[in-house]
């Protein structure tokens, strides 16, 4: 058996083929299938009021998802904080891709923000327990995947570094998202200012140890320089804007300004199109990738051990989740051990009530032979004493009775007597 | 008592000069206070505003950009000189001041400090053998610093300026305001009107006490433009052969001073130039006068003298309630 294993994980030798087979194709086919079933990504975006979310989500996809009659997170402010999702259809070159962008507006927006990342952690949770019971039907044709994909964090730019708020979301969802930090309303900093911001962030979010999404390395060397020069722009810092103005002949997206006109895509300007190209042209399937296999699945074991965990709590490792199989073994052993003892107990209790209920009735029964047996003793007597009572009353009768009968003999006698005494006189025939 | 034409030069506006002279040799006092929350550009709107630095991020050895955990006041005291004239310049900066997750009465510790400041005056009032010239720490304006959402008064702004629009005189600004574009602007700042006439929140200059018509006419167009969409910077730049005070982006030069690119020198004009003698006197004639007379009024229906009463907010219902008595 150890044998059969070795040749297994043994080298794979490589064949030459001696004609084309046509397995080259299988990227085509799967790529057509994909087409054919179309895109979901979700992407939700959160930050405090007023730092153009809503232009940067029209922006990124080109299309007014926010407008008058569907405004933007920062005009629909309620009491609390609320997750609203809009979905939309795009197409582009024959693939359709439905994108869901969820919302939160009035976070960070009140006095007393505390708590106010619970209803985000509950969405996302509870989409993540959508998918598990969709995976765990029976019949699963249908498995819509509406797990959030991304989700795009809005940092003021104060210049300074991250406030409380934002260090407290970002720790408790970097194990539940893809978080990607973004600077916001970055034309209104110099590019020196700039840096200095974008240095500090880092700094603290290596500090306070949060884990925002890393771009993967490719193999080729060519993909890892820019994705080297991207990881060096992070966190991006980005101008929104679908206005477009005139630049030296040039129509361009961007903002007007006395001074001059923050242009959009450029470069130099912003990070618009690094989010851009990284969001959407390449970087997608991977978030897609990372949260299903990452998140999702830190989701699922989680709720499936059913061990008691702070779902609340984000800061716990993903390596302290899988425990080994002794641990569970012990564990479920403890678990066993414990119900028996509980059984074990139940079942003396039940006993000594069944005891005591016997003895009860035993004892009622004897108090009831012991009265039965005092009725039974009375009557006898009772019986007794009115046998007593005839008896003497029949003595009685009886010496009445002999001593009528000695009258009536002595009456007899003296007839006889008298009679005779008539016969000797000769008086009687 | 009607106006009389002199018919002879007398010497009655030489007093004028005079009084030029005293207060030269005086000096004046000005305390301002800058609220609003970290990055907002508190430091640096208040070293250009006096083209020098003033801020407390400037002079102090120890200044740590970190957000600190609970509000403090923390004030600097220069002396700066202009042609002769001396100003007693304090900054009073409020770290810490809705930077936390759960702000709620994070304006309590600025409240205290203004009526501190005026319980301070108030003391040195009373005394019997008083000094010349009392030290006036009163806090003369609070500038707060609203971010350029481009939206609207968030609820901290509300609760603060409804608050301390009472006590002292507020100017309300548009910080960064770099960041918005000239329709955005000015869409910010009616919404922002709107918002502060709703509340019932009443900034610098306040109607109420336009003396006359001039004066009327005058803060009216103040009125019309607060609150002041600025930027503040302390670096200079080339622009055009001259240096200016800018802020150089990759697409143009933000001129600080540039009325066409922001308002910041309506602020400087209105803070110093125009109407710094006006925020004295009305702090001095109203806010100051309103604080005494409720003061006064307790220590009254609490038999002798001043009673060491802790200043809080409570303090005006129970004014009300002892002057229903």
């Amino acid at each position: 058996k150890t044998l059969a294993n070795s040749t297994l994980i043994g080298v794979f030798q490589q064949r030459n083929l001696e004609g084309y087979v046509g397995f080259a194709n299988l990227p085509n086919q799967v790529y057509r299938k994909s087409v054919k079933r179309g895109f979901e990504f979700t992407l939700m975006v959160v930050g405090e009021s007023g730092l153009g979310k809503s232009t940067l989500i029209n922006s990124l996809f080109l299309t007014d998802l926010y407008s008058k009659e569907y405004p933007g997170p920062s005009q629909r402010i309620k009491k609390t904080v609320q997750v609203e999702q809009s979905k939309v259809l795009v197409k582009e070159g024959g693939v359709q891709l439905t994108l869901t962008i969820v919302d939160t507006p009035g976070f960070g927006d009140a006095v007393d923000n505390s708590n106010c990342w619970q209803p985000v952690i509950n969405y996302i949770d509870s989409k993540c327990e959508d998918f598990l019971n969709a995976e765990s039907r029976v019949n699963r044709r249908q498995m819509p995947d509406n797990r959030v994909h991304c989700c795009l964090y809005f940092i003021a730019p104060s210049g300074h570094g991250l406030k409380p708020l934002d260090i407290e979301f970002m720790k408790r969802l970097h194990d539940k998202v893809n978080i990607i930090p973004l600077i916001a309303k970055a034309d209104t900093m110099t590019p020196e200012e700039c840096q200095h911001f974008k240095k500090q962030i880092m700094k603290e979010i290596q500090e306070h140890k949060i884990k925002i999404y890393e771009f993967p390395d490719t193999e080729e060397d060519e993909d890892n320089k820019l994705i080297r020069k991207i990881k060096e722009r992070m966190p991006l810092a980005v101008v929104g804007s679908n206005v477009v103005v005139e630049v030296n002949g040039r129509k361009v997206r961007g903002r007007q300004y006395p001074w001059g006109v923050a242009e959009v895509e450029n470069g130099e300007h912003c990070d618009f199109t690094v989010l851009r190209n990284m969001l959407i042209r390449t970087h997608m399937q991977d978030l897609k990738d990372v949260t299903n296999n990452v998140h999702y699945e830190n989701y699922r074991s989680r709720k499936l051990a059913a061990v008691t965990c702070n779902g609340v709590d984000g800061t716990k490792n993903k390596g302290q989740l899988t425990k080994s199989p002794l641990a569970q073994m012990e564990e479920e052993r403890r678990e066993h051990v414990m119900k028996m003892k509980k059984m074990e107990s139940e079942m003396e209790q039940v006993f000594e009530m069944k005891v005591k209920e016997k003895k009860q009735k035993l004892k009622d029964s004897e108090a009831e032979l012991e009265r039965r047996h005092e009725q039974m003793k009375r009557n006898l007597e009772a019986q007794y004493k009115e046998l007593e009572e005839k008896r003497r009353q029949f003595e009685e009768e009886k010496v009445n009775w002999e001593a009528q009968q000695r009258l009536l003999e002595q009456q007899k006698l003296d007839v006889s007597k008298t009679m005779e005494k008539n016969k000797k006189k000769g008086k009687i025939f | 008592m009607g106006g009389r034409d002199l018919f002879g030069y007398v010497g009655i506006e030489a007093v004028l000069d005079q009084m030029r002279r005293k207060t030269m040799k005086a000096g004046f006092e000005f305390n301002i206070m800058v609220v609003g929350q970290s990055g907002l550009g508190k430091s640096t709107l208040v070293n250009t505003l006096f083209k020098s630095k003033v801020s407390r991020k400037s002079c102090t050895p120890s200044y740590e950009e970190k957000i600190s955990r609970t509000v403090h006041l923390k004030s600097v005291s220069h002396i700066i000189e202009e042609k002769g004239v001396k100003m007693r310049l304090t900054v009073i900066d409020t770290p810490g001041f809705g930077d936390q997750i759960n702000n709620e009465n994070c304006w309590d510790p600025i409240v205290k400090y203004i009526n501190e400041q005026y319980e301070k005056y108030l003391t040195e009032e009373l005394h019997i053998t008083r000094k010349r010239r009392i030290p006036d720490t009163r806090v003369h304006c609070c500038v707060y610093f609203l971010p350029a959402t481009g939206h609207r008064l968030r609820p901290i702004d509300v609760e603060f300026m409804k608050r301390l629009g009472k006590i002292v005189s507020i100017v309300p600004v548009i910080a960064k305001a770099d960041t918005l574009t000239m329709d955005e602007r000015l869409d910010f700042k009616q919404r922002i009107r709107q918002d502060l006439q709703a509340s019932g929140i009443r900034v610098y200059p306040q109607k109420e006490y336009d003396e006359d018509v001039e004066d009327r006419i005058r803060n009216d167009k103040i009125r019309e433009n607060i609150p002041f969409a600025v930027v503040g910077t302390d670096k200079e730049h080339q622009v055009n052969g001259n240096k200016v005070l800018g802020r150089k982006t990759k697409w143009g030069i933000i001129e600080v001073e540039n009325v066409a690119h922001c308002e910041f020198a309506n602020l400087r004009d209105l803070l110093v130039r125009s109407h710094l003698q006006d925020l004295k006197d009305v702090t001095h004639y109203i806010h100051y006068e309103t604080y005494r007379v409720r003061r006064l009024n307790e220590s009254n229906a609490s038999v002798s003298g001043l009673s060491a009463l802790p200043l809080e907010n409570g303090i005006t219902e129970k004014y009300e309630a002892q002057s229903q008595l």
